[in-house]
């Protein structure tokens, strides 16, 4: 078990090494000088030659990393040139709010998702099927921001129920975070809902087709135990696998849904950033979303480990 | 489950029940989220919006672009016109309490002058020292005459922030800003909203009818106004063109509009590069003549504006008090345009219009593309990332690229950087030594009607030898609850806080 454990951090090293100088190398390419970029619209020739210098932009880029890095190891992440805020400080502001949008998102997938889904394999071929599949294509294919301005112009401008946009902290005022982020949540819920359903109406047909489906029937139980507790728990297997990877596909995909309902969450950060060459946020925010990454990928197979014995060897 | 479903839908409702209680919060919609908020370091035009109401200025700008007191309450140059003697208001104080008297006004101007990173350096060049007179009265030396200095002073470089919370912050200053405003500041949540409260000791106090004032910005011109309509904002700055149509029908808002001080144009590499030369429309001023006589300005502002702004030919549009008058706008000529590329031997010249992202500039590159094709232009539209497009065009590679400037006060702030020799904002290249003599001049003069002939002798220049083709100057357009009265419309496009009230 020590080893094991030994021989997974030992790997975590070299990978968040070469993270890093993936992130950094990357960011080079962006195009355009980041001192040009940074020094607003007069372009004070004095100016940019500060902030090159600020920033080492006249060094070479090995030197820029160990600058850089080696902040990193002391745990300075940088701050932020355009609003000269610790990046360390901006990525604890932001990210409860993108778990918490995300989190929304996937609870609202997972009942619209998987009911659907449930409904359309066992009423296979009916109109309650084909309804489903509509609404699964719907999902898929409707573009996060158009949904996004059409419920705005919905539910808060027509209806006046809901917010148009922004965000309410929960510990402020519990009901107003609802409020504000149903509709976020709703959007970017929505095309994965559509993933889930046709995820789950498949792993359903094939269980319901089962022997032991068959023999439950058979025993003369009622086809809503079948469904439920014999074919719906060995069906969720894989769609419970496929909603774990989808929580960190959801946290990037809140760009989108974040700007139109301008809620400043982790995606809006990242993009700003990247449209602001604030070369800092950039590099923190990646760095820290691929930590988060690899710590849970460590902290999975360690579960794997000490629940699979053979694993243990 | 049916319970956590109804349960937003109950929270949205508390919501908007909430939302009908007593009004004294400001609430403004913001086309960007602001950079730093220290007026030193600060770099964009949001920006400017929340400073009028953080941190007060020597001199204001009124509608009519008039410079008027107010921390200042009067001036005199002196004979020579190379030093500018300032009278500060009585009894102003910071939001900390300290006085804001000869000391601060000398403090701050040094500050901007020698902070690391400082944006007004470029600014107050031409002033060499700043001397307190008394304790209300400051001068400020320069090294020649410098007209453009008092439009300067009404801008950021005319705040004054507090020494004592400058000094303890350094250069995080803009985390916490300290002024002399009608509001102080609460707090910034990134990307979300700033928040200001009533300053109680403002020296103008019965100006001011808002408790707090809270700025969010939010980037979709769309759903900046469904926040207006849905009555979580009062005002929003920056409507699309498009959407006026649409809100002119409610009665329960009003649209104001203002024609910018800036301007949007094409600008045209003609020597910032040896990429000028390799371009018939770089080398020949024939053919920059005949693509401008292909253009309808009044179309394209139709098509790609709504109509939503005013035709122009010069850095400062045909109602400002500077507009040079001997050169008017050009009408569109594609026969003479024609006629024009035949001479120079090149019936059919290509060349890359370098467009920002935007759906604004893009509407504008396609109906310039087309109208320019009628006279046998083949415009290839490169739609650019906004700092890529600046760092080509710094570098001069590009042909030609559209470009918009957000406007200064004087028209120096729209022409020196652009047409002066090896200017930063030069990104055409332009140099010529007859302009640079006329535009030093200019700048070196307070007699208004000199400084006017002066620019009518630039812009026979200019518009010969077309280093930027000027298009037109769009509409600020203001959109908000018609609750709201008092409202000053200064061409400056920012939104001032003073006099506006609920009714």
């Amino acid at each position: 078990m020590f080893k094991f454990l030994l021989q997974r951090l030992a790997t975590i090293v070299p990978t968040l090494f070469f993270v890093s100088i993936l992130i950094f190398g990357l960011q080079q390419l962006l195009p355009g000088d980041p001192a040009t970029a940074l020094a607003g619209e007069d372009h004070d020739p004095s100016v940019i030659a500060y902030l090159r210098a600020k920033f080492h932009l006249d060094e070479p880029l090995y030197m820029r990393y160990f600058y850089w890095a080696n902040g990193v190891l002391h745990g300075d992440l940088g701050e932020s040139v355009r609003i000269q805020k610790p990046v360390v400080d901006l990525i604890l502001e932001k990210l409860p709010v993108t778990v918490q949008l995300a989190s929304m998102a996937i609870v609202i997938a997972i009942v619209f998702g998987v009911s659907a889904g449930i409904v359309s394999a066992v009423k296979k071929d009916t109109a309650w099927d084909y309804a489903a599949n509509v609404f699964a294509l719907w999902g898929l294919s409707t573009p996060n921001f158009w949904l996004g301005i059409l419920l705005i112009m919905l539910f808060a401008v027509k209806l006046g129920w809901l917010p148009a946009s922004g965000y309410v902290s929960p510990f402020e005022d519990l009901k107003a975070n609802l409020a504000a982020m149903i509709m976020p949540a709703f959007v970017l819920g929505n095309a994965f809902a559509a993933v889930l359903m046709r995820h789950t109406r498949s792993a359903m047909l094939q269980v319901l087709s089962a022997d032991y489906v068959r023999t439950a029937r058979a025993k003369g139980l009622d086809e809503r135990v079948v469904v439920l507790k014999h074919a719906l728990r060995n069906a969720l297997v894989p769609v419970i696998t496929l909603g774990a990877l989808a929580f960190g596909e959801l946290l990037g995909g809140t760009v989108l849904t974040e700007t139109v309902f301008s809620i400043p969450g982790f995606g809006k950060l990242i993009v700003d950033a990247v449209f602001n060459r604030d070369y800092s946020v950039v590099q923190g925010v990646v760095l820290f979303t691929a930590t988060v990454y690899i710590t849970l990928n460590l902290l999975a197979d360690l579960a794997y480990f000490l629940v699979n014995p053979r694993m243990r060897g | 489950m049916k319970k956590i479903f109804l349960y937003p839908l109950v929270a949205a409702l508390a919501v908007f029940a909430g939302a009908a209680t007593a009004q004294t919060t400001l609430r403004i919609g913001l086309a960007e989220d602001p950079d730093v908020l220290d007026p030193t370091l600060a770099r964009t035009f949001v920006g400017r919006i929340v400073f009028n109401s953080l941190c007060d200025k020597l001199f204001d700008l009124d509608e009519k672009l008039n410079i008027v007191p107010q921390l200042a309450t009067s001036y005199t140059w002196s004979a020579d016109h190379k030093a500018l003697t300032i009278k500060l208001r009585q009894g102003v104080t910071f939001h900390d309490g300290e006085k804001l008297d000869a000391a601060a006004v000398k403090f701050n101007l040094e500050r901007h002058k020698t902070m690391q990173g400082s944006n007004r350096r470029g600014e107050l060049a031409p002033v060499t020292s700043v001397d307190v007179v008394d304790a209300q009265t400051v001068r400020l030396n320069l090294a020649a005459p410098f007209a453009p200095l008092l439009a300067v002073l009404t801008d950021r470089a005319g705040m004054m922030v507090s020494p004592k919370a400058a000094q303890a912050e350094g250069a995080h200053f803009g985390t916490r800003p300290v002024c002399s405003g009608p509001f102080k500041f609460v707090e910034r949540v990134a990307q979300d909203r700033i928040v200001l409260e009533r300053f109680p000791n403002y020296w103008n106090k019965g100006a001011i009818h808002f408790d707090r004032v809270v700025y969010q910005p939010i980037v979709d011109a769309s759903v900046r106004l469904a926040n207006l309509r849905s009555g979580q904002l009062d005002f929003i700055e920056r409507m699309a063109p498009s959407d006026v149509p649409g809100l002119k029908g409610d009665s329960r808002f009003k649209i104001s509009r203002i024609v910018e001080i800036g301007y949007q144009g094409i600008t045209i590499n003609i020597g910032k590069s040896d990429q000028a030369q390799k371009n018939p429309l770089g080398r020949d001023p024939r053919v920059r003549e005949a693509f401008e006589l292909s253009l309808d300005r009044k179309a394209i502002t139709q098509v790609a504006m709504d109509g939503e702004a005013e035709v122009g030919n010069q850095w400062v549009a045909p109602n400002n008090p500077w507009y040079a008058k001997n050169v008017p706008v050009p009408q569109r000529d594609v026969a003479k345009a024609k006629a024009l590329l035949a001479a120079a031997g090149v019936p059919n010249p290509s060349f890359t219009l370098m467009t920002p992202t935007t759906s604004d500039a893009q509407k504008i590159a396609q109906v310039v593309q087309a109208m320019a094709k009628e006279a046998g232009f083949d415009v290839k539209v490169q739609s650019t990332e906004f700092s890529t497009s600046l760092d080509l065009a710094d570098k001069g590679q590009y042909d030609a690229y559209m470009l918009a400037w957000s406007g200064r006060a004087d028209p120096d702030g729209n022409l020196y950087s652009f047409h002066a020799c090896k200017q930063p904002l030069n990104y055409a290249g332009y140099c010529k030594p007859e302009v640079d003599e006329l535009i030093n001049r200019s700048r070196a003069t307070t007699d208004p009607a000199a400084r006017l002939k002066l620019f009518e002798q630039i812009e026979a220049h200019v518009a010969k030898d077309r280093p930027i083709v000027y298009l037109f100057h769009r509409h600020w357009l203001w959109a908000y609850s018609a609750k709201l009265s008092g409202l000053r419309t200064v061409p400056d496009g920012l939104v001032r806080v003073q006099d506006l009230k609920f009714n």
